[in-house]
């Protein structure tokens, strides 16, 4: 069946089978890599999106569920040349290692936060309880996001999803340029 | 220059920003043209015969491309139906039953492998899997070690024995020092079975191209190379049409350091085929398939004198290898063994290994494989001690401590640890943790009826895995540094990082070494095609050996350039030298060359020495020596909640020595994941089998991996201990911290419930065991 959704900002129609699950739909049929599945008891969170601006995990929403709403991915989140502060965060406290949960917690995060910008520590591990992760002891996971509540609070003023994130489609990767790769004595040589 | 401090600095990670952003590509990421997909079935029996397998249903649906059986394979002409181990215990009489990629006639655990169904979609593939009919016949399940031992029934009836091997040890005189002993204790120690859970599943994708008959398999693995190694056995392919990609890799903690049967399976199918075949294994499959970690009984009896001296030991360490070997499963229980003396001078020893086989999933390498075992068995052994003899815990500790100055230390099980200082790292932690002071606050809570428990676990561990006459398979690892000739360089390294951080490590290193800004450094890893042959990243061997064979392949990259540069300036080349990352004559501040413009120099070919060949590139292998030999103190408080056994975890810290920190945000990261998982084994996660062979528990949401809420915070510090065993002077850290922190948090909890007479209680700890233990306690005492 047809389903019609917004997904990253970006409409879009597809043509689904009815028990096809979002997380699949993102992956497969949008090839949004970046929402990875890691159980199939809606346990790990490593799936989760939001849903009109809520998280949701997208293994336990079925695509046609998604049909007539926004859903935003880690690729809607931020891009390497745009980051978003939670992923900043998740990068300058060292709140990954191998990655594989990485992009559903910043999700998860991100929405922790919508609900409360200013979280304690007992509050932010309370309100990851939905996402494992197997290599950070969550740590430093902890750390970035009230290191991300910070810089965030100090940014904006929160009245939706929307002054939270930069919620563009990702951009195209610019072709790599050369410039400051290529030493200066071997740039003379080549001019 | 600014190059001079990359090495030891906190250097955010290179590899975060396709992992922060959803851009990097694990194995389920890939994506080839006309894919088609693998569904498995699977035994849900413990132990039973085939009787029969009914495919057509399956073949004949529109969807399907494909399906095979355990007897279509044992009777396929290019493949080796069974998996090859790799072991040297030969002398031990291993015995090594048939491993079948797919059962032949007789499925042994529950998730056993018996046919594979090959369709266009991942959903239509297990549509048709359910179509396929298996007729079974139970046979009589083992899943207790000893029950196991005493056996029969028998997993493998041809053998006769569930025993697979018996590895006796004997060091000193044991039975005079328990003759002569004031004390002994004698305590049956469980060491649980646990499932290492990395959030991705086992994943995989082969293609065959059958143009260039080559085969490309992408597969979530921590060895790359082995894999292709013994895939190259089992498909009876030449090695150099094998390629195997290990991509970005979601986690491995050892369970990814191992060759499946499904990887030789998807291989062959899709030489059958003709197409890419990808399977991404459920995370209920995985709980059944992927191999588990730890399941040891330890049989312990420690003798002492009143002063706390330990003077023996006798072990049992009795195995649960499950049903079959996979790569590594023997090896394990033997590490255990070599670790039984810990930080202890422990010169009495006898033991005895024994591996079992049951009807079980097969346990192999996690997270510390085998030393953590050894490591739990001796802490616990330390306080019971303590305890029998009225005496602090730490005090035996003290006293039982290999003495600085007797480095290097030849253990009672023949390694020989080169350096430690193991009581200059407790003090600092017993410091920082103001242990009298907790000690005090536990005497007074005590009164007030709450019960405080203080835990210490003093461990050193045996990584950087290792000479190559001490490991199943080869021990060094190698690199290549490219020195491009526009100047940015490339490294090439045989280890596989998945998580662990090496492409920023290693570019700090050479970023320093080389004088080049990190940026125009590139490491390069996880695919035999682009990689000279490595072992891979295990045993905490990543950046110990790996990034020691980058330091040799720099120093060559180094002498090369120098002998560039002193013929372009006419200079001897013994005045030449690398100083803070370039090239100058000693004595000359005004002679400067960087690297970068050697290589182009190299590259251009025309301006060399005689004799020189053009080209700065290097590859270099590293043998190490020897082990290396990280420890540390941890020290775990917890309060036990009287009403209700539940544990709460107040205080965490650990002070760990790995030598030099190359970046220490990177290990600070490894220590926290090691603590949690290591504490999770102590407090929560435990894989149940019941008596029929059923896994019960075979989800997440059955199987207790911690989430953020249950982890504490952990304070972390450290000491510094140099070794010379490599040229980086560094250790490995990436599985210190699982095995310093279960004895730690064990001790702390038993501690808590001293009072209750409680003198040890098999992990996991959970508030159920502790209730109980303590209204037992309360109801003699009525």
């Amino acid at each position: 069946m047809q389903i019609d959704l917004t997904v990253n900002g970006k409409r879009t129609s597809l043509e689904v089978e009815p028990r096809l699950l979002l997380a699949h739909a993102l992956r497969d049929n949008l090839n949004l890599t970046g929402t990875h599945i890691g159980c199939d008891t809606s346990s790990c969170g490593a799936c989760t999106v939001l849903l009109d601006g809520v998280s949701v995990k997208s293994c336990t929403v079925f695509a046609v569920q998604a049909s007539g709403h926004e859903v935003t991915t880690i690729e809607g989140i931020g891009t390497a040349e745009s980051l978003h502060p939670m992923q900043e965060a998740f990068w300058t406290a060292h709140g990954l290692q191998c990655g594989y949960c990485t992009t559903g917690m910043i999700v998860s995060a991100v929405d922790l936060l919508q609900r409360n910008p200013d979280p304690s520590d007992d509050q932010i591990r309370a309100g990851l309880e939905g996402n494992l992760c197997r290599c950070t002891g969550y740590e430093n996971i902890v750390k970035a996001v009230r290191a991300a509540g910070k810089a965030m609070r100090g940014h904006t003023e929160r009245h939706s999803v929307n002054d939270l994130m930069p919620m563009h489609p990702p951009a195209e990767e610019p072709p790599p340029s050369g410039e400051g790769i290529i030493p200066p004595f071997l740039q003379e040589a080549h001019t | 220059m600014a190059f001079t401090t990359m090495v030891g600095a906190r250097i955010r990670r290179r590899e975060d920003p396709r992992l922060i952003t959803g851009r990097a590509t694990y194995v389920d990421d890939v994506r080839q043209v006309n894919t088609c997909y693998a569904a498995f079935v699977r035994s849900p029996h413990g132990h039973a015969k085939i009787t029969s397998i009914d495919v057509a249903a399956a073949k004949s649906d529109p969807h399907v491309a494909g399906a095979w059986t355990g007897d279509d394979i044992h009777h396929a002409h290019n493949l080796k139906s069974s998996l090859p181990v790799a072991h040297k215990m030969g002398a031990l009489g291993l015995k090594t039953p048939p491993h079948y990629i797919l059962a032949l006639d007789e499925v042994r655990f529950v998730g056993e492998a018996v046919a594979v169904v090959i369709a266009d979609s991942p959903y239509t593939a297990r549509d048709a899997a359910e179509k396929i009919v298996v007729e079974y016949e139970p046979l009589g399940v083992v899943v207790d070690p000893l029950k196991a031992e005493a056996g029969p029934p028998y997993v493998h009836e041809e053998l006769g024995t569930n025993v697979a091997f018996t590895m006796p040890f004997k060091a000193g005189d044991p039975d005079a020092a328990f003759a002569a002993a004031d004390v002994t204790i004698k305590q049956r120690i469980v060491n649980q079975r646990v499932a290492p859970v990395p959030i991705e599943p086992r994943s995989m994708v082969a293609n065959w191209d059958a143009g260039m008959q080559q085969l490309t398999l992408y597969s979530a693995t921590q060895i790359p190379h082995l894999l292709r190694t013994q895939l190259a056995v089992v498909l009876q392919l030449p090695e150099n049409k094998i390629r195997v990609i290990a991509p970005e890799v979601g986690g491995g903690f050892g369970a990814k350091l191992n060759v499946y049967p499904e990887e030789a399976l998807i291989c062959w199918v899709a030489m059958q085929l003709g197409r890419p075949v990808k399977y991404i294994e459920t995370r209920s499959e995985c709980f059944q398939a992927m191999i588990h970690g730890r399941d040891q009984v330890d049989d312990i009896e420690v003798a002492a004198t009143k002063d706390g001296t330990i003077t023996a030991l006798r072990l049992k360490i009795t195995a649960n290898l499950g049903a079959y070997h996979q790569l590594l499963t023997p090896v394990i229980p033997t590490l255990t063994l070599l670790m039984a003396h810990g930080c202890y001078r422990f010169e009495n020893i006898e033991a005895e290994v024994v591996g079992v086989f049951t009807n079980t999933m097969s346990t192999d390498a996690y997270r510390g494989a085998g030393r953590p075992e050894a490591t739990f068995f001796i802490e616990r052994a330390i306080d019971m001690v303590a305890l029998k003899l009225g005496l602090d815990p730490v005090a035996v500790r003290r006293k039982n401590f290999i003495a600085n100055a007797s480095f290097p230390h030849t253990t009672a099980t023949g390694l020989t640890y080169d350096s430690g200082d193991y009581e200059t790292t407790m003090d600092k932690a017993l410091k920082l943790v103001d242990y009298d002071g907790l000690r005090k606050q536990q005497a007074d809570l005590r009164k007030q009826g709450r019960f405080l428990g203080i835990g210490v676990s003093t461990y050193v561990e045996v990584c950087g895995m290792g000479p190559s006459a001490a490991m199943p398979a080869a021990g060094w690892d190698s690199a290549t540094i490219r020195v491009e000739p526009t100047g940015s360089i490339t490294v090439l390294t045989g280890v596989s990082p998945h998580g662990q951080g090496e492409e920023t490590t290693f570019a700090q290193i050479v970023a320093d070494e080389l004088g080049v800004p990190i940026d125009n450094v590139t490491v390069v890893h996880g695919d035999t095609d682009r990689v000279q042959y490595g072992v891979g990243t295990f045993g905490s061997r990543g950046t110990a050996v790996g990034g020691s064979a980058l330091k040799l392949a720099i120093e060559t990259i180094q002498a090369k350039a120098v002998k560039i540069a002193a013929h372009q300036w006419e200079a001897n080349p013994d005045d030449v030298e690398y100083k803070d990352g370039k090239i100058g004559v000693k004595g000359d501040p005004s002679k400067s060359m960087t690297t970068p413009e050697a290589g182009f120099l190299a590259f251009m070919g025309d301006n060399l020495p005689p004799g020189l060949e053009p080209g700065l590139d290097a590859t270099r292998r590293f043998e190490p020596p020897n082990f290396v030999f990280p420890f540390g103190t941890h020290v775990c408080v917890v309060e036990v909640d009287a009403q209700s056994g539940e544990v709460k975890v107040v205080k965490y810290l650990a002070v760990d020595d790995c030598g030099r920190l190359l970046n220490p945000m990177i290990v600070e990261g490894q220590v926290h994941g090691g603590i949690a998982q290591g504490l999770a084994q102590a407090l929560f996660e435990e894989v149940i089998y019941d008596d029929n062979g059923q896994l019960l528990t075979g989800t997440l949401m059955d199987y207790a991996i911690p989430h953020a809420e249950q982890v504490p915070h952990y304070e972390l510090d450290h000491t510094v201990t140099g070794t010379t065993v490599n040229p980086l002077g560094i250790k490995g850290v990436g599985e210190a911290g699982t095995i310093g922190s279960t004895p730690a948090v064990a001790n702390a909890v038993i501690d808590a419930l001293a009072p209750f007479g409680v003198v040890h209680i098999d992990m996991p700890l959970r508030p159920e065991k502790l209730w109980t233990a303590m209204q037992a306690k309360n109801g003699s005492a009525t």
